[in-house]
Formats: structure tokens, C-alpha cells, sequence
């Protein structure tokens, strides 16, 4: 009886159909996408790219090591960590402030029927309003930007870095905030707490390692933009990176790569050991 | 009242301060401070009656946006450009992630895992906007190079985080499949793939909506788009058109970033 129905099951997926029936309607969709940012492949194998893209891949090896290139790198190693630290910091001093006055977590209007409830909802929305503003704008259009305002160097790529990265860590902040279990801190609030006790004492134990993880890898973000902010003037490894580039000088860029994959791999490393400390 | 007073249960003892953490904070507070004297920031020069003059002026020269109908239609095609580069490197990275995924979550062996992990490592340490720049060398100047420079890059992304959710997934539905005989890929595809997919999908339109920031500036090395269009019209001093150009990036970063959060609803936390 059993192997007679086992024998009866179908040998194919039940969902194939709807399977192919979405894959297709995907492919319609992917289509004009395709035309529309020149999907080209067979592009990558014309002879002519390929021997210019020759060239400068094999002069990777071996990495460009004279020592004048070397101090060059170290200081642009040194500003573009800088960058990225200064940005980071100030980023987290506009963002942490907004998320807390965001959050849900922590509003004390939400809790009972009061008359007031509309205004910290319309503040709420108001601070995440601000937030996606300061966001939208990717940071190397900021640091253009403030390049022609305030003149080459570091001072741009890090207003740029405040201001974007200010915007995502003030809304994944809130959001990490809020997907916790907020039951401590809402009894902190309903006994009395003030907002900023109920938050460290209520939220941020169970979150702080979260938020420390992502704080860290927004800092490993910003390492990679203070990269890409040399391209528009703003100084550190983008910019030797652009030289290099220009001029084709293979041995060079390897060099940088080698540096990026080095800072790449401190920050993984960074952001274990500071997880474990919080855990 | 003569009954007798209970005593307070007695309060857990303090925790010991601890040390470690001080030190980390300490460390991190001298870094912020020595990176801002390193970099010599003087941003009480910036908040000067001058200085914000001449961000003033520098402001208004760029109101009111250019919204000429035949520069419209331009801006237009680059914003529609953006958004298929950003989802076709998107989607290349997700097939390409969900591939090196296999032997980075240790399927194959330690060796191919290291090497799975390596290659993702390397593909991540070089950002989107130098990916873009060697593509450009590969693929000639245009959308194209950017999508191949988006999908690189968020392939080393998409990959580790991929492979971290598959080492995550409970290995019993699989090896269940796998003990009554269905074959290697069939028990994968109907035991773990089912388990990690939301994740992965959220994850993948996590990085969807970091890649519409990166496509729109793209440009700025080659890569086609509204970045091509910023650089252009900013390079000539062209402040209005610029501004348009912004305001339709703005425009489908916050619907990208909308649809995004609506999507991933339900599907599982995408903070990395």
C-alpha cells in the first residue's frame, strides 16, 4: 500500500510549472534592463581591450616597491585611514543622536492613549524624513560638491562621509533598536526612566553588539569611499590610485590593491575582536 | 505593627567595571582625535561668516534646476540606465555569490573553502569605483563596464554573506533527503536552499539598494549613467543641470531604498 503510492507520487517538482512560468516572466522583465545597460559580453573578448587590459594586468607583478612609491603609499595609507576615521566619528555623532530621537523603541507617547500622541509621531517622521535625505545622495557627489567649495583636500571627503554615512547609521541604528525585544525598556519607561536609562539600561544590552558590528563595518565602508574620494580631488589612495591608473602603471596599482585588501582584512579582523568584546 | 520586616532580597553583586572595554573605548576616542589633528581639519575656518558666504553662493548657483523638456528626456534615460545597471549587477553578483557560496561555507573541503574565501575577499577589498576603472580598460566606456564593476565588487559581498547563512541553516533536512536517497543536488535544492533563501534575498536587495547609490556615480570613471551626466555638466559649470541631475538621483535612490525595505518586509534582518 505505501510503496503503491510512493510509486503514484510524482517523479517531477509539483511547482515546475509555476517555477518556469516565474523564470520566464523575469526574463521579459530582465530584458530591456539588458539592452538598456549594453549587456555586450563577447565585448570583453575583442582583441584590442584585451591586449590593453594585458598590458596593464601584467605589469601587476611585480608590485611597484621603490621606496619613494612606498612613502608615497604610507601617507596616503595614513590620510585615507584618517579620512575615514574623522568621517565615521562624525557620522556617529549625527546619527546617534537622531536615531534615539526616532526610534520607536524609546517613545513614551506610544504607550498610552495620550492627547499627544500625534506630535511625536509627526517628530518621528520628521527624523526619519531628515535621515533618508542625508542619505539619498551617494558621498563621493558630496565630496564633488564640497571639493568646489571648500578646495582640495581631506576636509571635503570627510564632511561627505559625516553626511551620508551620518543619514544610514542614524536609520539602521533606530531599526536595530527597534528589532529587539523592547519589553525592558518599555517597563523602565512605564516606571519612571528617563529615555536615556531606558536605553542603556533597557536596549542597549542586547544590542550593543549589533550595533557595534555595524558602526564597525560602516567604518570599513568608509575606508572604501575615502578610497574612491581621491578620484573627485579629496586626497588619500584614490588619488595616487587615479594617477596610476592614467598613466597605466601597473606595478603601482597592485601595490594600492595590495594595501586595500590589507585595510580590508584589519577591519574583518577589527570587527571580530570588537564583537567578542561585547558579546 | 509588630510583624516582622522581611529584609530585601539581596541585590546581585556589582559587576566588576570592566577593564578591557575601557581600554578599547579609550583606543578608539585616540584615534578619532589623532586622525582629526592628523588631517589638520579646521572646520571653525568652515563655520566663518566668509566661508558660508561662499557656500551660499555657491548653493544658489545651482537653483533653479534645469527642467528644459529635451534635458528632462536626457536625465531621464540616464536615471532608466542607473537602474539596469544597478539591478543587472546586482542580479549577476547574486548568481555569481550563490556559486562561490557552495565552497566558502565548506561544502567542498577545507582547501577550496580557503580559496573560495580568498577570492571573495579579494573581490570585495577593491571598491566599486576602482572595479569600474579597470572595466573600463576591458569593456570600452559605457554602462556596460559599470554593471561588470557593480557585480564584481558586490560579488565579494554577496558571497561571504551568502556562504555565512548556508554555514547558519540546520544541517538535519539535508542529510534526512540525503539518508533516504535523493541525490547531492537534489537534497540541497529541497532541504537548505529553501532555508537560506529568504535571507539571501533579502540580502541581495540589501546590496540592490546600496548598488542604485554606487550606479549613479559610476559615471564619474566611464560607467555611463546619471554620474556620467553629473560629472559632465559639474566639470563645465553647469550648476542647474546639475541639480536636476541630483534631484534624479534623489528621486530613485529614495523609490530604490522604498521599494527595498518593502520587499525585504518578512524576509529576515539584512544589516550587513
Amino acid at each position: 500500500m505505501n510503496t503503491a503510492t510512493a510509486s503514484r507520487a510524482p517523479r517531477v517538482d509539483p511547482q515546475a510549472r509555476r517555477r518556469l512560468a516565474t523564470t520566464l516572466a523575469a526574463l521579459v522583465v530582465a530584458w530591456p534592463m539588458l539592452v538598456l545597460s549594453d549587456f555586450q559580453p563577447w565585448r570583453l573578448f575583442d582583441r584590442d581591450s584585451l591586449a590593453v587590459l594585458g598590458g596593464f594586468l601584467g605589469a601587476f607583478l611585480p608590485p611597484e616597491t621603490a621606496p619613494d612609491f612606498l612613502r608615497l603609499l604610507a601617507r596616503a595609507t595614513l590620510e585615507t585611514l584618517a579620512m575615514a576615521t574623522a568621517g565615521t566619528a562624525l557620522a556617529f555623532a549625527i546619527g546617534a543622536p537622531l536615531a534615539i530621537l526616532g526610534t520607536r523603541a524609546l517613545s513614551i507617547s506610544r504607550i498610552g492613549p495620550g492627547p499627544l500622541r500625534w506630535r511625536g509621531a509627526a517628530l518621528r517622521q520628521m527624523v526619519r524624513s531628515l535621515l533618508m535625505v542625508l542619505r539619498a545622495i551617494p558621498e563621493i557627489v558630496w565630496a564633488l560638491l564640497f571639493v568646489r567649495a571648500l578646495g582640495l583636500g581631506p576636509a571635503a571627503g570627510v564632511l561627505a562621509l559625516a553626511i551620508t554615512y551620518g543619514g544610514m547609521l542614524g536609520k539602521v541604528y533606530a531599526e536595530i533598536l527597534e528589532s529587539t525585544d523592547t519589553r525592558p525598556a518599555r517597563a523602565l519607561l512605564e516606571g519612571g526612566g528617563g529615555r536615556l536609562a531606558a536605553l542603556c539600561y533597557g536596549l542597549l544590552p542586547s544590542t550593543a553588539q549589533e550595533l557595534v558590528s555595524y558602526t564597525v563595518y560602516r567604518w570599513e565602508c568608509a575606508v572604501r569611499a575615502s578610497v574612491v574620494m581621491g578620484f573627485v580631488g579629496a586626497g588619500g589612495l584614490g588619488q595616487l590610485m587615479d594617477q596610476s591608473m592614467k598613466m597605466l602603471n601597473g606595478g603601482e596599482a597592485s601595490s594600492i590593491l595590495l594595501v586595500f585588501l590589507g585595510l580590508v582584512l584589519l577591519a574583518d579582523l577589527l570587527s571580530t575582536f570588537l564583537r567578542r568584546l561585547f558579546a | 505593627m509588630n510583624a516582622e520586616r522581611r529584609p530585601l532580597p539581596a541585590l546581585p553583586a556589582r559587576p566588576a567595571p570592566c577593564l578591557r572595554c575601557r581600554v578599547v573605548l579609550l583606543a578608539v576616542l585616540a584615534a578619532v582625535v589623532a586622525s582629526f589633528v592628523y588631517l589638520g581639519l579646521g572646520f571653525g575656518a568652515l563655520l566663518s561668516a566668509e566661508s558660508l558666504g561662499h557656500m551660499g553662493r555657491f548653493v544658489a548657483e545651482f537653483f533653479p534646476p534645469d527642467l528644459a523638456p529635451d534635458f528632462l528626456r536626457k536625465v531621464g534615460t540616464g536615471a532608466l540606465q542607473t537602474l539596469a545597471v544597478s539591478a543587472l549587477g546586482t542580479l549577476l553578483a547574486a548568481l555569481a555569490g550563490m556559486l562561490l557560496a557552495l565552497p566558502a561555507s565548506g561544502r567542498a573541503g577545507r582547501p577550496a573553502r580557503r580559496m573560495a574565501r580568498f577570492t571573495l575577499n579579494v573581490l570585495r577589498s577593491v571598491p566599486e569605483l576602482v572595479w569600474a576603472a579597470v572595466m573600463v580598460l576591458a569593456a570600452g566606456i559605457g554602462p556596460f563596464a559599470g554593471a561588470l564593476a557593480l557585480a564584481l565588487h558586490t560579488t565579494g559581498v554577496l558571497g561571504r554573506l551568502f556562504g555565512e547563512t548556508l554555514e547558519n541553516v540546520p544541517p538535519e533536512p539535508e542529510r534526512a533527503l540525503a539518508e533516504s536517497g535523493a541525490g547531492r543536488v537534489a537534497a540541497f535544492a529541497y532541504a537548505s536552499l529553501p532555508l537560506a533563501l529568504p535571507q539571501w534575498v533579502a540580502y541581495t536587495l540589501y546590496r540592490w539598494e546600496m548598488n542604485i547609490r554606487m550606479a549613479a556615480v559610476l559615471g564619474f570613471v566611464g560607467g555611463g549613467g546619471l554620474g556620467q551626466l553629473l560629472y559632465f555638466h559639474l566639470s563645465i559649470f553647469q550648476q542647474p543641470q546639475a541639480m536636476t541631475v541630483l534631484l534624479a538621483m534623489f528621486a530613485i535612490v529614495a523609490a530604490v531604498d522604498a521599494a527595498s525595505a518593502h520587499l525585504r518586509r518578512g524576509l529576515g534582518p539584512a544589516y550587513a
